[in-house]
This record gives C-alpha cells, structure tokens and sequence, in this order.
C-alpha cells in the first residue's frame, strides 16, 4: 500500500536499559520498526540523529553487545486485525500471551515472534457482497461469527476500491482470500499502524449513555457512550475493582480491557473469572466480548507503552464494524511513566515531575480516540468508543500532570477517595468532587422515566447538602443544626449506605440496571417526602431519624430481579405508615 | 554469586579505566561486552572486584562496582569480562546459611554446593502461566490472619516508621508461619538490606534458635558497599523462585528494608547523573520495584508458591513518600504499624484500619478458613473503626457526654487492642483468632452487627445484654 522502502542493516552503537542507538540505517523513518541483535528483539525508531537511530526496545536488552546487528523492517509497528480477537490475551506488541506460553513455558523468553492471529483457525466467511458489486473502503463484504453469538464483519479495508471480481464463501483461514477486488485477493485480516487512528465518515453528538451497572456513576456522573472518563485514585481505593465491574457489567457490545504495568496476580484473578461469567444480553462467555491487553508492571516498559495503542486501535477496528465498544485502561498512570523513562534515557529536558513536554500532546492523542462516530461504508452503521482510564497519581495526589492533562481531556472524572476507602465505602467515588459535562438527562427522560432528572437533581442537591452540614456537626454536634436539616442528615446517609455503596464481590448487588435505580431513587424520595411530613406534624426528630423502617432501606440493593417494582412499592407504603403512626 | 558457572569462567581481555565517579567507573576498550554483565575490577592490589555494566556506548561501558570503588584508580585498576550476566547458586544446601548481600557465605561454613545457576534479574511470569493465589498462609498474628489474611502467592507490605517493631513482626512471622491445609512447610528467605550490626545479630540469634534448617539468611549490612544492595532482593528471589517453582515448597520471601533498596537506587542514579524524579529517586523506580514484587506468586500446575513480605521504613512516617506509595501500587495491600499502639505497648502495634489484604477474599472461607471469616472481619472491623471514631470524639466532649451505645464501642476499641492485636510472644492458629474475635463481640446485642448473617450469630454469638 505505502512505498516499501527496502530492509537496512546496522549495527548496536549503545544500550542503556530499554534505549538502544544504532547506526547504519540510513532509510530509516520514524517509528519504524527493527529487529535488535541476534535475538532479533523488538524495536521502534522514536529518535533520528544525524547517522545514528535511536530505538525504544520492547523486550529486556541484557546481554545486548556493540556491533550486534540491527535489521530494519521499514514498517511501523502494526496491529493485526481480524476474527480471533476476541477472548484473546496479548501483550502490549499484540502477541498472544498463550502462543507464547506454548513457545517458551511460564517465563517470556526473548525475541519470540508468534502469529498475531491463529493462522490454522478456519472461520466460516458468510459473503454479503456479490460479484459485480462497486465497493470502497468500510463496506461490508461478509461476516463470520465469533463464539456462540458475535457476528464479526469483515469489511473492505482502508486503501482498496473496485469491483468484487471473486467471493468465497465457506471455510477459511485469516490469510486465506475471501473476496477479489478487481482481481486482487483480500484476507479477513488486515494490518493497522497502531499510532494511527481508523478513519470514519462523520463524528456524532454524544447522547447515549454508556451504562455501567454502577449506580454512583450512572445516577450522578454518567459517561457516554464515545465519550472518555477517568478514575484517579491512590492505592487501595479500587480502582481495579471499577474497571474490572466495568469490564463486566457496562453495556457494551465489545470489552477491550488494557492492563498497563499493574500486577499479574489481579491479571489472573480476570483471566479465571472471565470465561466463567456470562453476558447477561446473550449467556455467552463474558470473555467472548473481551480482548485482554496485558502488560503487567514487571514486563518490558516499552511495551507498556505500545500497550495502550494496540488496545485502542482493536477497539477502534470493532468500531468500525458498528459496534459499541468500551477501552479501559489500567493505568494510564504506568503508561505515563514509561513514556518518562524512555524520555529520560534520550536525555530529554524534563518538563513537571520529569515527564516530558509531550504528555499532554499523547495523552490527547490518545483520549480524542474516543468517540461516537458514523462508520465508512455501507450498510450505513454507528459505533463507538468509550475510554475509561484509570489513573495512579502518585502519593494520591490529584496536582500531579497526568491527573491534571488528563481532566482536561476527560469529559468525566470520577475521584476516587481515600477516605471513603478507608471508611469501607465502596465505589470510593466521592460524590462531591467527580463531575460529568455530559448532558444524558434527556436519554434517561425519555428511555427510563420521566422523572429521572428531577429525582437526579433532588439526590445530588440533598448529597451536597449533607456534605456541608456534616461539617457543621463534626464541629458543633448534632444539636447545633435545625431539625429540618436532621432530615436531610438523615436522608443523605440513606444515599450514602443505601444507594451509592454497592458491593462488587455481592452476587446480588454488582451491578444495577437502570430500572432498579430508578426504584430504589424514588423509594429514598418518597421517605423524604414521609419524614418531612412527619416533622411538620410535630414529632420529635430523634423519633423519625431512628424509625426502625429506615433500616430496611439497606435491603433495597438485595431485591430479587423479577419483584423490584412490588418490592419498592411495599417498602414506599410501610415508610409512609410508619411515619403515620409517630 | 558465589561461584563461576561452569568450571572455567570466561575472561576476555584487560580494559582501561578513564573515569572513577561514586561507585562508578568508565571503562573503555569494552569491546564485546554484553549489557547488564558481570565483569571483574582488579585494582593491582589483590583485590578482585564484581561490577555489572549499566551503559555501553561503543567501546566505552559504565560498570557499577559492587564492593566500592575505593582503591581503584585509572593506571591500576583492569577491567574483565566475563561474558555472562550476575547469576547466583541456586539449591538446598543453602538452608542454614548466612550470606552475605551477594550470596556469598558469611558464616565461615563452608562453600554452599548448588544444584544449579540461575540469572539474578530473572524473567517475567507469563500472566495466564500464574495460578491466583487463594491459599490460605497462617501467620499466628491475630491482626493478620483474622483481618488482613494472607494469601500464599501474596505480596504485603509491612509499612513501618523509625522506632518501630517491624524487624520482630518480620522475623516472628517467618519463624512461625504455617500452611494449615498442607504437609509442605514453609522455608523462609531472608533478605536484609543495609542493617545495623545490632540488626543483623538479632536476625543471626532469631534464625539460629529456629535451628534455621529450612531457611536463608542474606545479610547486607549498613556499611557494606551500598551497591550491593542493588542485588541482594534480586538474589534472594533467584534463590526462592527456584525453591518455590521447581523444588514446588511453600517459600515465604522477607526482605527488609526496602526504603534502604531504594537509597542504593536514588544513590547509583545519581552517580550516572539522571533526571531525578521525586523527591531524587529515579523515574524508573515504580519498574525497578515490580521486577521485584512480581516475583511473588504460583504457577499454574505446580503445588509451590513465593509469598514476599516487605519492609518499607516510611521516612518521617510519611505513607505518601515515593518508596511506600510506588510499593502500595504495586502489592496486593499494606499491613501500616502505628506509632501510638507501639506507645501503649501493643504488640504488634499493627493498626488495622488502614491496612488491607487484597487477596483475603481469595483465601478464606468455607473449606479454608471458615464461613463466617469474612462476615466477622467486617464485623470487627467496622466495630473498631466506630471505637475510634467515638475515642476522637471523647476527646472533645469528654467521656461523660458519651451515649450508652458509644461507650460500648469505646470500651470494644479498647478490650480489641489489649487482647486481639496485643499478643505478645504468643502463636495463635486461626481458630483461637476467630474465636477470640467472636468473644470480642459478645458485648454487643444481635441486631447492632449487622455484617453477621442471622446463622454466624446464632451459632458463634453468646448474647450480651439486651439492647
């Protein structure tokens, strides 16, 4: 497609850790890719000097020696798109984790070079194009279906128009030529460069909420469907837990889950979980919708920051097959830190923190990735993007730069707190300081009930009203505040416990659909509504604030699935009752 | 370490020195040597030196000197390669020994017989070849085993300050730990990283009362060559990955201290005159402790498991500090020692409240603990996080404006530090622990614990008084 430049050889000039200088490669372009030593080691040119060629190497570079050959590829670092993808684990060059394992045991050796995509695996290709059809780029040509129930659509890729001269339905490899066009044979699989964005027809208004099972999120601070949220958070606050609730509860038609630089052991924990979980939409394996990007912390930094671009560029390729898609990243902290180290190696002037200037620039580079977006080709068909990136400021710190590029960019920000976590409040997203910018009032208004935004308004308000006069009492007691203001103590502890808490290791309580929510809201409401008249009849505070049925509110999140509505309704009553009889 | 691989090492040529710089030393006419390889230093006097090669440029090679680099100097000093990259003995024969932060004996025994090499730095697990950890370890430390489990395959920090008793947690803990369900035991590595001589001679008379037969014992001392310390952690789990992964024991691996780990990195940085990060540590500190902490964990298919243990001095008790917050992000929880239990004479004086084991879920319960494990961690849990609470707030209106119903957490918070953290020298296995934990609660009427199902209760909850 592109010019070919023919392969260079050189030679290993310096090595020093992940950097390593070459010399001799004249032709060499930016971001190319090379092979290092005689291991043949993994690396992309991020640096041209003169003659010498610096290369960021993707795996361990001990025992690397000067002269050593270096071979240029004359490509950038591509991904390999096609069936197969999904259920698969890779690491951050795309190399599937168990081709690995099959090469080189329980320790990744060096050099190994397996297939991206199984190349045996034979897919039933189910022609939608005909022979004589006039095709361009993102027209669909056939599908083949992935797991029990995932049709992946095999589309014209980018660079090729013309007739369809030939198609082969029935069984066929990943390199096996499915259509011709113009009597050149296509593949289902085609290659992408990672560090550049799939094109699209046209770009859409974030409208749809992404929902995410997590009532916290989905009451107060929703996050749309191509939209980007970030979860900073020190250590112990759960930010794993959300992403990993995220991965399996969000309404996404595709899951790609990076793990960047974190620990392998919480890796495994996914990895056995997964393919053991269902898919509420479907009952297929949750791990059917999922592709793993993993590179734990103690694989090679390099390609940790590879990482994250591999796992973008395979949620955009779902995308463009008119798929909702949602990338979670865990942590763009570690992938941020890569991009330091490297960038400290080349001897570059350091910018905040050492991270160098170009942060911002990558991190934007990488968050406008998101998106709601009209696909190219035909039939006509929508997909997006959602980026949920989780963030590891160092010191729990919020002031730090990849805290502070990333709000920017982010259209939410979900602060995780310290506090809360200690206090064993889980999600810790603390309600105060997370925001969203976007507007999915009139979603819910109109696809879940009308009243939605208001019972939104009214939670948020009595919340930050709890918030100040919490600290009024923590420092003139309880009896300094007027009794009307007791109420809404009272009612934003309910909130609190009964609403926004929710446990990710509870069968029953991990994840809440919209309508459930909306029950639980208005039950909370409705005893607002109770109590407020009970104190204009005169009863005494402490009675309506310690009413025993108030407890029950905690059981609202255990509510059988098929017996919400009679649940809520019968709770609402005996609230009301109790309330009476004070 | 200890020995050459091999019988004959391989020794190529002899280099010039051009540049002595900390424990540094430029050397060129390197021609042929490998990034990251061990070569030997000879200043002329005798002494041989083991250095590692930091950075290659052309012919010149930045060589980090274990041993110091005093004595060497530009005509003297020769520089050898060696062709190989720092690896250590591996094997049994190390049971019982002492070595010092290289491996090398420290004990006037004689020369330990490996059963193999191995490369000190390691390669990393495959993710999907780890099996999860969810094996429970007994510890005998009430605090740990009832509320912070650990898990075999775990990697916990002991988060400590200046003063405090973590060197004896430590070293109670490897003396004591059990793996209940399990006939293998448990061997002990034991790194120690820049300890005072006065250290180092209680962890000699800990290890030796144990007739130490199952455990290794790698001293570096204060003043041994800061560099050292560089590959004391990566020997010890050299030597325990091999215990753990191919002899499949249960190895539990301490190393202390980390925060003087981490001044050797900061100190070496420094030497090659790079970008400092916080507060001067280097910016690739968060990945040089993982190739370290990920060495913790099981392999799939094997019956053996690496359990780290760390020591993390929080300089000025400070739990944002670079060493402590990178390693919280890192290990699967944090186990925090608190200054004011230490005063009041807990033993250990671990506060519970911000400590966590990520992994305790994986590792209790029905069949590994007991059912009502979790359910009565909570319990006690949020019980003492209300005693302390109600504790602060005495402090402001007094005792006697307290509600009946907070003097009985006030007076749970206390009876929980005399009797369920303070333990003295006593083991405890985890049934006296839940079932001291059960006690504890007895005060309190049915309905207030609400994290207990309505069957924990009625089988383990001896009603107090009625509310």
């Amino acid at each position: 497609m592109t010019g070919q430049v023919p392969s260079d050889t050189g030679g290993v000039v310096k090595v020093s850790g992940p950097v390593v200088t070459a010399a001799g490669l004249p032709r060499t372009r930016l971001f190319d890719v090379v092979r290092i030593g005689t291991d043949r080691i993994l690396g992309e040119v991020i640096r041209i000097d003169d003659d010498l060629v610096v290369v960021q190497a993707f795996e361990d570079t001990t025992g690397l020696r000067v002269d050593e050959p270096v071979v240029a590829t004359g490509e950038p670092l591509y991904a390999e798109l096609g069936p197969g993808l999904l259920g698969a684990i890779l690491d951050g060059t795309q190399r599937p984790l168990e081709s690995l394992g099959a090469e080189s045991g329980h320790y990744i050796a060096r050099g190994a070079d397996p297939p991206r995509l199984d190349p045996d695996r034979l897919w039933d290709f189910q022609a939608a194009a005909a022979v004589g059809n006039e095709v361009t780029p993102g027209d669909l040509l056939g599908t083949v279906t992935e797991g029990r129930a995932f049709e992946h659509r095999v589309l014209v890729p980018t660079g090729w128009s013309g007739t369809v001269t030939a198609v082969r339905p029935g069984p066929a490899t990943v390199l096996d030529p499915v259509v011709d066009i113009d009597g050149h044979p296509v593949t289902m699989m085609h290659r992408w460069p990672l560090r550049r964005a799939r094109p699209v027809a046209g770009r859409l208004p974030l409208t749809v909420p992404l929902n995410t099972g997590q009532r916290v999120l989905d009451l107060l601070f929703p996050v749309a469907r191509g939209g980007s949220a970030i979860i900073p958070g020190g250590f112990g606050t759960g930010k794993t837990v959300m992403e990993q609730a995220l991965a399996k509860f969000s309404s996404a038609d595709v899951v790609v889950y990076v793990g960047c630089g974190e620990r392998g052991n919480e890796l495994t924990e996914v990895l056995e979980q997964f393919p053991r979980l269902t898919d509420p939409r479907n009952g297929a394996s949750l791990m059917e919708r999922t592709v793993m990007v993993a590179n734990t912390s103690n694989m090679p930094v390099a390609a940790r920051e590879a990482s994250i671009y591999t796992g973008i560029t395979v949620a955009e390729y779902f995308r463009d097959q008119g798929y909702d898609v949602a990338m979670l990243a865990d942590s763009t902290s570690r992938w941020g830190e890569a991009l330091r180290e490297v960038s400290s190696r080349l001897e570059e002037m350091p910018a905040e923190d050492g991270y160098p200037a170009y942060l911002a620039t990558r991190l934007a580079g990488f968050y406008e990735r998101a998106g709601a977006v009209q696909c190219l080709g035909t039939p006509e068909r929508n997909g997006s993007v959602t980026i949920v990136g989780a963030v590891s400021p160092a010191g729990g710190d919020f002031s730090e730069p990849i805290t502070q590029h990333s709000l920017r960019l982010a259209g939410c920000f979900w602060a995780l707190d310290t506090t809360l976590s200690r206090q064993r409040h889980f999600p810790a997203v603390n309600w105060l300081r997370s925001f969203s910018q976007y507007d999915l009032d009139g979603w819910y208004d109109c696809e879940v009930a009308d009243d939605w935004s208001r019972l939104r308004r009214w939670a948020a308000a009595t919340l930050q009203d709890e918030g100040s006069l919490q600290e009024v009492v923590s420092l003139l007691g309880v009896e300094a505040i007027a009794a009307e203001q007791r109420i809404t103590l009272r009612l934003g502890q309910a909130l609190r416990e009964d609403l926004l808490q929710q446990s990710s290791f509870d069968p029953a309580d991990a994840t809440c659909p919209p309508d459930r929510l909306l029950a639980m809201l208005r039950v909370l409401h409705a005893a607002d509504g109770a109590m407020s008249s009970a104190l204009s009849r005169g009863v005494a505070v402490p009675d309506i604030v310690g009413a025993s049925v108030l407890t029950e509110l905690g059981q609202m999140r255990r509510w059988p699935a098929g017996r919400v509505d009679d649940s809520a309704r019968d709770l609402t009553r005996r609230v009301a009752e109790e309330m009476e009889l004070l | 370490m200890t020995t050459q691989e091999g019988t004959t090492p391989f020794i190529v040529g002899h280099r010039t020195v051009t540049r002595i710089a900390g424990p540094l030393i430029v050397a060129t006419g390197m021609d042929g040597v490998g990034y990251g390889e061990l070569v030997e230093v000879d200043t002329g006097d005798g002494v041989v030196r083991e250095g590692q090669v930091l950075e290659l440029d052309e012919s010149l090679a930045v060589v980090q000197v274990f041993g110091g680099t005093v004595g060497v100097g530009r005509r003297t000093t020769s520089v050898r390669t060696r062709g190989r990259a720092a690896s250590t003995g591996v094997g049994k024969d190390y049971f019982g020994r002492v070595l010092d932060g290289m491996g090398r004996p420290r004990d006037h025994g004689p020369e330990p017989v490996p059963e193999d090499y191995r490369h000190v730095n390691g390669l990393p697990l495959n993710p999907i070849a780890r099996a999860h950890p969810d094996q429970f370890l007994e510890t005998g430390v009430s605090a740990i085993d009832g509320l912070l489990t650990l898990v075999r395959g775990q990697k916990l920090p002991i988060f400590t300050g200046a003063g405090l008793p973590a060197n004896a947690l430590a070293a109670r803990i490897a003396a004591q730990t059990r793996a209940p369900d399990d006939a293998t035991e448990v061997v002990v590595v034991f790194a120690a990283m820049g300890v005072t001589r006065r250290e180092a001679a209680f962890f000699r008379t800990e290890f030796s009362a144990d007739a130490a037969s199952s455990s290794v014992l790698l001293l570096n001392l204060a003043d041994d060559p800061t560099i050292e310390r560089l590959l004391t952690p990566r020997v010890a789990l050299t030597m325990a990955e091999y215990l753990a992964f191919e002899l499949e024991l249960h190895v539990l691996v301490v190393m202390t201290d980390m925060t003087a780990y981490c001044e050797a990195l900061r100190e070496i940085s420094a030497a090659r005159e790079e970008m400092p990060g916080r507060r001067g540590y280097p910016g690739y500190m968060y990945t040089d402790l993982a190739s370290l902490y990920e060495r913790a964990g099981r392999v799939r298919g094997g019956s053996g498991s690496l359990t780290q243990l760390m020591i993390v001095s929080m300089p000025d008790d400070d739990i944002t500090h670079p060493i402590p917050d990178l390693t919280g992000y890192i290990t699967e929880g944090q186990i925090v020692l608190s200054r004011d239990l230490d005063r009041t004479g807990v033993a250990p004086p671990i506060d519970v409240l911000p400590s966590l084991s990520r992994l305790m879920n994986a590792g209790i319960g029905a069949g590994k603990t007991r059912a009502d494990h979790r359910g009565l961690a909570d319990q006690l849990y949020s019980c003492y996080a209300r005693g302390r609470e109600v504790r602060r707030l005495m402090s402001i209106v007094g005792e006697s404006g307290l509600p009946q119903e907070d003097q009985r957490y006030l007076a749970f918070a206390s009876a929980f530090e005399a009797t369920y953290l303070d333990q003295g020298d006593t083991r405890r296995t985890i049934a006296e622990t839940l079932e001291l934990g059960w006690r504890l609660l007895d005060p309190f009427p049915a309905p207030e614990l609400t994290r207990l199902t309505a069957d924990d209760l009625a089988e383990h909850h001896r009603a107090g008084p009625s509310a």
